[in-house]
């Protein structure tokens, strides 16, 4: 495949992740910081994301596991996850982490348990999508061409 | 010469023998009598005549010499005895002749003395009397002044009037002294003190006796028959001659007497009356100078008791004012205990409301997306459009209370009017088709593309008016006109309390709905607009709604300067929903939303800021990473810290500016700030310190302000936020 239609493909994937609400505005900002004097600032902060996420992640799972499941721990926990997916942009992430918040005031273990799943869902779902966009783009810049750049408005 | 002449019988010489000692004695008394007036005259000191007393001397001694010289002459004596007796005699008689002539100078001065000693004497007599006079004025006078004083020293009245009549008895050796005050009525003169009687109970004389009109006619002590009514105050024993009896008024002066330029006019015709009797008996008699100190005592009283009733007035006075002051103290506490406790529940419930409507709405919404039944479908579209509804009117409460107490600002900005009209018939448009309802939009010719205003609040209020006509049609059409308005029209009679002002930079926009419902009675118009106030016809109790749609379209419209009202022919015959706000004439294309920073799209925007120190502190690792990336893209020197310890470890004067994420998990970000500032004694020296915060409500924003930060970014940031943030921060030093 020649660069153009490996930009294309590029473009269309990267659409794709803002229509379905995984990715939001913020991914564009962090695009548009990336520069030679930072070449590869969003692949940095996306892998330091999914480590960050995966850690908090187990932490989550073995509090709410405890006898007594300390709610507010667990909050500041789903706080720092909230944090960091809008930071990066992932939406759906976000999303769930509010309703998740929305969950720890009610204080119920299984419906707690239950948003923490679709938490783990939409981060891996997550995960997936953009570690395909890096592969995309590595493939980009190897066949010679530059990654191009989404305006914001569409 | 004796021998030749007849023979002496023998009593010669007796006769002789006497002579002889006569002489002698004559002798002696003439030369003694010198020798005491010599020493008395010597002993006194004012006797004027002492030369004549020489001559006397000198009289008196001759003489004496010429009777003791005749001692010898009675027997023969040689001619130096005649030689001395005539020398004698001789000095003698010149020195008698001188006495005699100056004695008829002297005698009359003597006389004359006499006659000035009595003079004097008389004159010395007078003079004592006088002194007396002056002596018992004097102590006339020292008894006003110490009766003053002791009246004067104190401010209680029953003391006053006590003292006054102690002192005046005593003074003045009273028998009895006895005060007569006008009772409420005024027709009645009541015995309220009296010297003897402790308590004086019960007596009382009728005011308008000719006695008492002679008293209080004039100024002066008036002297009274014993027997009138006001000085029969002890039983009358027979044999008792009463003494004087004197009668004095004393004005009792109110307080609105004393003017500043006038003397206190004594027309008010209050007074007491003040009697005062000798002891019977004794045969006094009022002298004038004791009546002038009764007359005096009389004024000082009146005055006393004015001032005395002028101090109870004022302590009275402020003891009502601090009563009043302790309670309205009370009520303000009260009053701000309230308004701390509702915005305390407000702040709360804020939070606490939205936070589960947003795990509602969002975990439905996400149920949505997942596979359903078709009833699974239904139910999960009826919890939507419940919780949706819900949280519009969770939204529309805080809203309200929010704009009642003043703290909702408008965000404004400039918006696209023609779109902002597209929208709303967008939204209206599938309900009114699903009523069957026809929707119109007009548009005038002129209708500016552009405005500058709260683009959320006026769809809200267009949408929420045209919304109102639509559930309230069950058939016809709405007609919405939108159109700018003319000065002149503007000014309506209607509406007397809205007074617009077009100025150069906004325009007034009118928006009318009619609609063909069911109209509202004209006794329902007011209410419309007052909160939580259904319009109870059976009719529309199916249409929901809180009933707070209009009051807060109301008070956004009154935000924006604007006016709203609504007109029904009566039910039935449908309502035409008119509003006019006040919008800003947008003054070029390109201008951008700075909703937090200010419209400083005008000014020249830093692009980089290379150099700039900054210390970025968050404990997020990727929200950490994501904003040093964005502050490096801007040429920034960036330090990262990602705990409160390791800021103030770090912070130096180095950095012109510290960036804090509020989302410090646990800990209080504002006290960071608080410490950070301590450390610098300068103000030059600190660095700007600005808050990173997800939370647009004004309490942050305040509380950023409180601890002395100079800013506060809401985050999601952008690159040309950022940007404009440090421009003006570098520009201005504070953001607020």
């Amino acid at each position: 495949m020649d660069v153009v239609q490996l930009q294309s493909r590029l473009s269309e994937y990267l659409k794709s992740l803002f229509n379905d609400g995984t990715l939001d505005g913020q991914f564009l900002q962090l695009q548009q910081l990336q520069d030679e004097s930072n070449p590869d600032f969003v692949v940095e902060v996306v892998t330091l994301f999914f480590s960050d996420s995966e850690k908090l992640l187990d932490d989550l799972s073995s509090s709410l596991e405890q006898p007594n499941v300390d709610f507010r721990k667990v909050d500041a926990y789903v706080h720092q996850l909230k944090g960091s997916s809008s930071s990066i942009g992932a939406q759906r992430v976000k999303n769930a982490c509010i309703a998740f918040r929305g969950l720890c005031e009610e204080q119920s273990i299984p419906a707690c348990l239950r948003c923490l799943q679709l938490v783990k869902q939409e981060y891996l779902y997550a995960k997936n999508k953009l570690e395909t966009l890096f592969k995309l783009e590595k493939q980009v810049v190897a066949a010679g061409g530059s990654i191009p750049s989404l305006d914001a408005g569409s | 010469m004796e021998c030749c002449f007849d023979p002496q019988w023998p009593a010669d010489e007796l006769l002789m023998k006497y002579q002889y000692i006569s002489d002698f004695f004559i002798a002696l008394a003439y030369f003694s009598i010198p020798l005491e007036l010599i020493y008395f005259v010597k002993k006194s000191a004012v006797f004027p005549y002492r030369w004549v007393l020489v001559q006397f001397g000198a009289f008196i001694v001759l003489c004496g010499a010429t009777h003791l010289i005749n001692l010898w002459t009675f027997t023969t004596h040689t001619r130096t005895v005649a030689i001395v007796m005539t020398t004698a005699k001789v000095f003698t008689a010149a020195v008698s002749c001188a006495t005699a002539l100056m004695l008829v100078h002297i005698i009359p001065d003597l006389l004359s003395v006499k006659t000035r000693e009595l003079f004097l004497k008389n004159k010395a007599a007078e003079l004592d009397r006088e002194m007396g006079l002056i002596r018992t004025q004097e102590e006339t006078g020292r008894h006003v002044r110490m009766l003053t004083h002791e009246i004067r020293s104190t401010l209680d009245r029953h003391t006053i009037l006590k003292t006054t009549l102690v002192e005046l008895g005593r003074t003045l050796a009273l028998e009895e002294c006895a005060l007569w005050m006008p009772t409420r009525t005024g027709l009645e003169l009541q015995l309220s003190y009296s010297l003897r009687q402790q308590n004086p109970v019960g007596y009382t004389v009728p005011i308008h006796l000719p006695v008492i009109n002679q008293v209080f006619g004039t100024s002066r002590a008036v002297k009274i028959s014993p027997n009138s009514p006001v000085a029969r105050l002890r039983p009358l024993a027979g044999k008792y001659m009463p003494g004087e009896v004197v009668a004095v008024r004393v004005p009792l002066l109110h307080l609105s007497n004393f003017r500043i330029n006038d003397w206190p006019e004594l027309s008010t015709k209050r007074y007491a009356l003040m009697v005062l009797m000798l002891p019977s008996d004794s045969a006094r008699q009022w002298h004038v100078h004791e009546l002038e100190l009764v007359e005096v005592v009389a004024d000082q009283v009146a005055v006393a008791l004015s001032h005395a009733a002028i101090l109870e007035e004022s302590m009275r006075a402020r003891d009502l004012l601090m009563e009043q002051n302790v309670a309205l103290d009370l009520a303000r506490r009260e009053a701000e205990t309230a308004i701390r406790a509702r915005n305390d529940f407000l702040a709360v419930m804020n939070h606490e409301m939205r936070t589960p409507m947003h795990a509602i709405i969002a975990l439905s919404s996400l149920l949505q997306e997942t596979e359903l039944t078709p009833e699974q479908r239904l139910m999960v579209e009826t919890i939507m459009k419940s919780s949706s509804l819900l949280a519009t009117l969770i939204n529309d409460v805080l809203d309200l209370s929010r704009l009642e107490d003043g703290s909702l600002q408008l965000d404004i900005g400039t918006l696209n009017l023609r779109s902002v009209f597209n929208e709303v018939m967008c939204l209206i448009k599938p309900v009114a088709s699903v009523k069957k309802l026809n929707i119109v939009l007009n548009l005038a010719e002129d209708f500016p593309e552009y405005a500058v205003g709260d683009e959320k609040r006026l769809m809200q209020i267009i949408l929420n008016v045209v919304g109102n006509g639509v559930k309230f049609s069950k058939e016809g059409s709405i007609s919405i006109t939108a159109s700018v308005a003319k000065a002149e029209l503007l000014r309506d009679t209607r509406t007397p309390e809205f007074f617009p002002v077009p100025g150069d930079n906004n325009f007034y926009l009118r928006v009318q709905v009619k609609d063909t419902g069911s109209g509202i009675s004209p006794q329902d118009i007011p209410k419309l607009f007052t909160k939580f106030a259904q319009n109870q016809s059976p009719a529309l109790k199916n249409s929901g709604g809180s009933g707070l749609g209009l009051a807060i379209c109301k008070r956004f419209v009154n935000l924006m300067d604007g006016h709203i009202w609504i007109e029904s022919e009566g039910l039935g015959k449908g309502c035409t929903a008119t509003f006019i706000v006040k919008l800003g004439i947008p003054e070029k294309m390109g201008d951008t939303k700075f909703p937090l920073i200010g419209q400083s799209a005008a000014k020249r925007v830093q692009t980089s800021f290379p150099g700039l120190k900054v210390l970025l502190v968050d404990d997020n690792s990727v929200s950490r990473a994501v904003t040093k990336g964005l502050l490096l893209h801007l040429g920034c020197e960036v330090t990262t810290v990602s705990s409160r310890e390791e800021c103030l470890r770090v912070v130096s004067e180095d950095h012109r500016l510290v960036i804090m994420d509020m989302c410090v998990s646990g800990v209080d970000s504002y006290d960071i700030a608080v410490q950070v500032q301590d450390r610098f004694t300068k103000r030059y020296e600190r660095p700007l310190i600005v808050a990173l915060t997800g939370n647009t409500d004004k309490l942050t924003k305040e509380n950023c302000m409180r601890v002395g930060m100079d800013g506060v970014i809401v985050k999601p940031v952008s690159i040309d936020k950022m940007r404009t943030v440090l421009s003006d921060l570098l520009e201005h030093r504070v953001l607020f």
